[in-house]
């Protein structure tokens, strides 16, 4: 048996530890799928794999048990998933044509959650669009509020959504209960003065427990959605960390902006020896420096004008 | 006499009566409400017929047009007072539906049958008209059936919604000339009212304040939240509270507001020296139930209630009122039986 074992990856299949055997994964961005895909994963299990599907921690399904040889034929099943999803593909028919970038993933949000901010899904793919195919390793996830139910740390480029509360004094009948749950729940960002709400505007994280909280619609969300974009979180083997928050207040398009500044960063300074050609990017941040970093990042980037960018970022993580 | 119209008729009838009236109807506020992207339907100033929510009951009723959730009762310095000036210069047309009408009874009663009129209310109750908007359908949790609020006779003006063409029923004279320059035919026109719900109630015939002992009242303690929704959206809850405002660059001049109170919130029962009464929610739930339903027929000979539905609607813990209402006679046997 004669396989290029690089090509396998970048076609979205695995070695595995049986030999002659591969896994066939397929990425769902933003975590929600029709459930007319089901039977598809279905099929190729029953039909090429062992008959059993894993559920991925990146919100996708792996299909193990799969001959090498099958993997052509694989292929061509997987083409009405990879339309349906409405994944970028460079040739069609031939399966996924890169792995690096992982699939971006997403808490259920606003579709679903009474908490998140946003709909987590649609901007997932609007991401995928903007990015993939990618050979880079970039980790990328998004969350419907502050709660972080999706992990966003862990990831190179978290997402999390954020409301920035409208208050209308005249619709307040001083019940308390917004000062109560930002007290109880988030971050003590309200006090009452002459019996009404006062925001601490920089305290405020943006999480909408206020709104969510409030009886007579006295606090309503921002027509305008932001978002609080986290750097350079990581699991792995050397120096696992959180990410540290970059940006409060921004917006959709700067943050896409900011991804896709990063690839030409990554380009220019990655490790050409990384095994598998395949550097975290904080790793690369902590040999150029935040700076060079952030020159990179905010190129041509127009940041609303709430936006405020923490700088600089320091990380720490566990050391060994 | 009544009259068929389009919309295009429908607005200019509305731009001429939006010089005598401020004209007040359920709107769609976008992404307004509790939960991101969802939008909220309240009352608000309208121009067009097109910003008149029809096919949706509002979350929050018309109460707000003669009641605001705050008003400004008058300012004060040291030894002077001013009133404030009224909030609405012209006279008001408020859409709404029959359950709504009949709540106007129900605050009319309040603040100006009971004992001298509200000085407050009565100036901005003076010079409204009503529009009735017909009801094609009944809508989720309503019950105005069963508490007689289907239908009313005393509206100015009634719409029926049917295609984009409007159906006018006209009981002011003053407005008949205006109706008839922009109809596009006359014809004999009903407000559309339901006459079934999917929700019923059964107050009970032998219900007496001996419920009150019943441990039906106990479920609430825990699944209430006392958020107060059920009032702040109800269209006959006529509480209010006052704030003595002491301006915080010199505390020596502020203002006199009311705000709305609900009985559902803390505080509400709280009096001089400390002391605070139904503590427990299923307390207060039992005071407000009791309230729509049995006290206050016995001193206005009707219920407060109307059975529009909001109450239930809104509830973040899917409380219902109308179910809680269909409990008393188990309560009631439960109470007699001991």
């Amino acid at each position: 048996m004669d396989i290029n074992t690089k090509k396998l990856k970048k076609n979205a299949f695995r070695v595995t530890k049986e030999r002659g055997k591969t896994a066939s994964r397929i990425r769902v961005p933003g975590g929600h799928l029709d459930v007319k895909f089901l039977p598809m994963i279905q099929k190729i299990a029953e039909e090429y794999g062992n008959g059993t599907v894993h559920i991925t921690s990146r919100q996708g399904f792996e299909i193990p048990g799969i001959p090498y040889e099958k993997m052509p034929e694989v292929n061509k099943e997987l083409q009405p998933i990879i339309e349906g999803l409405n994944i970028n593909q460079e040739t069609p028919g031939e399966g996924y044509t890169s792995s690096g970038t992982r699939n971006i993933t997403s808490c259920i949000g606003n579709r679903v959650c009474p908490y998140a901010c946003y709909d987590t899904t649609a901007f997932a793919k609007r991401i995928e669009k903007a990015v993939f195919p990618n050979d880079l390793h970039f980790k990328i996830a998004l969350t419907g509020c502050p709660n972080d139910c999706a992990k966003v740390r862990m990831h190179d480029f978290g997402i999390m959504g954020m409301t920035e509360p409208q208050f209308e004094p005249d619709r307040c009948v001083s019940c308390g209960a917004c000062v109560r749950v930002c007290k109880k729940k988030s971050v003590e960002a309200l006090k009452p003065v002459n019996y009404r709400p006062v925001r601490n505007t920089e305290k405020c994280i943006g999480c909408g427990e206020c709104v969510i909280n409030c009886p007579t619609r006295a606090w309503t969300r921002s027509e305008q959605k932001y978002y609080r974009l986290t750097l350079l979180g990581r699991t792995g083997k050397k120096n696992p960390r959180l990410g540290e928050d970059f940006i409060k207040w921004v917006d959709e398009d700067s943050i896409i902006k900011i991804i896709l500044n990063t690839y030409k960063y990554v380009e220019k300074y990655i490790d050409k020896n990384a095994p598998g050609g395949k550097e975290h990017i904080g790793y690369i941040v902590d040999r150029t420096g935040f700076e060079e970093f952030k020159k990179w990042a905010l190129d041509g980037v127009n940041l609303p004008e709430k936006a405020e960018v923490y700088t600089p970022i320091y990380w720490k993580g566990v050391e060994y | 006499m009544g009259y068929q119209m389009n919309q295009e008729g429908f607005n200019h009838v509305l731009k001429q009566l939006s010089k005598e009236y401020l004209i007040y109807a359920p709107k769609c506020m976008k992404g307004g409400n509790t939960f991101s992207d969802v939008d909220c339907i309240r009352y608000g100033e309208v121009q067009y017929a097109e910003d008149i929510v029809f096919d949706k009951k509002s979350d929050y009723s018309f109460k707000e047009v003669l009641l605001p959730v705050s008003e400004t009762l008058f300012y004060f310095t040291e030894g002077e007072t001013k009133e404030a000036d009224i909030p609405r210069k012209k006279g008001a047309i408020i859409f709404l539906r029959s359950c709504d009408l009949h709540a106007v009874k129900r605050l009319d009663d309040m603040y100006l049958q009971n004992g001298p009129a509200d000085y407050y209310y009565n100036r901005l109750r003076e010079n409204v008209k009503f529009v009735l908007m017909g009801c094609s359908q009944s809508y989720e949790n309503c019950f105005c059936v069963d508490m007689g609020s289907n239908r009313s006779e005393n509206y100015s003006l009634s719409v029926n919604k049917k295609n984009d063409m409007y159906y006018f029923d006209c009981k002011e004279e003053a407005w008949v000339e205006l109706l008839k320059e922009y109809a596009q035919g006359e014809l004999a026109v009903e407000p559309e009212y339901v006459t079934e719900n999917q929700v019923h109630v059964n107050i009970p015939e032998n219900l007496s304040i001996e419920v009150a002992k019943s441990k039906m009242w106990d479920e609430y303690d825990s699944r209430c939240i006392a958020c107060g929704r059920c009032n702040f959206v109800c269209p006959t809850c006529t509480c209010f509270t006052m704030q003595d405002i002491f301006y915080s660059e010199n505390g020596k001049v502020g203002e006199r507001r009311r705000v709305q109170a609900s009985c559902m919130v803390d505080g509400f029962t709280d009096v001089a020296g400390g002391g605070s009464y139904r503590k427990k929610n299923g307390e207060r739930m039992r005071f407000k139930v009791l309230h729509k339903v049995y006290d206050y027929k016995k001193r206005n000979g009707y219920h407060m209630c109307v059975g529009c539905g909001r109450c239930d609607d809104v509830c973040p813990e899917y409380i219902s009122f109308s179910n809680c209402i269909n409990k008393l006679e188990g309560a009631m046997k439960e109470v007699l039986s001991k």
